[in-house]
């Protein structure tokens, strides 16, 4: 297994990556009713994939992962940004950021 | 020695944090415990040897997402402790699905291997004796300049939209209407009127210019004061008509 830069093992850093990833998506499941921390949640799962993209860009000695973990992280802050919003004029509009007040389209 | 020492303490407090961080009982204390996650997954990412992202993790997500979502938790009147009822119903779905993904995820680590021919598939190598952040800049710049330009655009768009969304006018401030200011005469607002001697407020009343007691959403007291202050300053302009009011 090419190392590369790496000085830790790649097996590691893609453990710590699991565990962040399944960490987001246990946080979505426990706070089914806060779309805050949810939002938190998806911020630790698009870590978990950063986390991931720079420790092989890392130990393949390829430099487009961390060019794309960048990308990564501008679409994120982007859609933190969206989605605050959206949850400041859902709160102006009912008073509530209940996940399950969300029915105004009844889809 | 050192180095891996370091990657442990900063993992195992990433991992600890990224866990108080979804099961913190106050919002605020979890959106404290992510900036600490984005501290510590920054140092993960210095120990790989990407500094530049490192630098761009802290400003960007600490400096400002984290920030943004600590002005939304304190700016919502949500009651917080309501929004946790059900946490011990979906805690154990969420544990299961949790369970059964890392399991998943720990047997594909246990079993992929990298491809033997990955060098030579290497998309842009990493240049040996040159900082990171020239060598992502070089990249960047030459090989990545259309994504670079898309991703400026997605930002642009995100910035537009969340104005949008947000923005109200809240009718407080006072902005300036130059059709109606272009369209006021000083017949609107200025009136002379003969005022028996001795005669106070209390015997005429308060009096409202014409355009006022006609009906015509026009200008305020204190515009009239102005306007009033106006025409006298400018000595030598022809007199106005003098519009006799009927009290």
């Amino acid at each position: 297994m090419p190392q590369g830069a790496l000085a830790i093992g790649l097996g590691h850093y893609l453990f710590v990556s699991a565990a962040l990833l399944v960490l987001g998506v246990f946080g979505i499941f426990l706070n089914r009713k806060n779309v805050i921390v949810i939002l938190m949640s998806i911020e630790l799962i698009l870590l978990a994939v950063n986390l991931n993209l720079v420790a092989f860009s890392s130990a393949l000695n390829d430099l487009a992962g961390q060019i794309l973990a960048m990308f990564v992280l501008t679409v994120a802050a982007a859609e933190a940004a969206i989605g605050l919003a959206i949850v400041v004029v859902y709160f102006r509009n009912r008073g509530s950021i209940q996940v399950e007040d969300v029915n105004l389209m009844k889809g | 020695m050192i180095t891996s020492l370091a990657f442990y303490v900063f993992s195992a407090v990433l991992l600890g944090s990224a866990a108080m961080v979804v099961t913190s009982r106050n919002p605020v204390h979890s959106v404290l415990f992510l900036i600490l996650a984005f501290f510590n997954a920054a140092a993960l990412f210095l120990l790989a040897g990407a500094e530049f992202l490192a630098m761009i993790l802290v400003i960007v997500y600490v400096g400002a997402v984290t920030v943004l979502f600590l002005f939304v938790v304190m700016m919502l009147d949500v009651d917080f402790v309501a929004l946790r009822e059900g946490f011990q119903k979906y805690a154990s779905a969420g544990l299961i699905v949790g369970i059964v993904l890392f399991a998943e995820l720990f047997f594909v680590g246990v079993g992929w291997q990298i491809a033997p021919n990955a060098p030579v598939l290497r998309l842009s190598a990493i240049p040996g004796q040159m900082q990171n952040t020239r060598a992502i800049g070089q990249v960047l710049y030459t090989n990545y300049i259309l994504l670079f330009q898309l991703s400026g655009l997605i930002l642009l768009v995100a910035m537009i939209g969340a104005i949008v969304l947000t923005h109200r006018d809240r009718h407080t401030s006072k902005h300036q209407n130059i059709t109606r200011q272009q369209q006021r005469r000083v017949a609107d607002t200025l009136e002379v009127i003969s005022v028996r001697s001795g005669a106070g407020v209390a015997e005429l009343g308060i009096y409202r210019p014409q355009a006022n007691r006609t009906g015509v959403h026009a200008a305020s007291g204190q515009d009239a004061h102005v306007l009033a202050g106006e025409a006298h300053a400018h000595d030598g302009a022809p007199a106005p008509e003098p519009v006799q009011g009927e009290h």
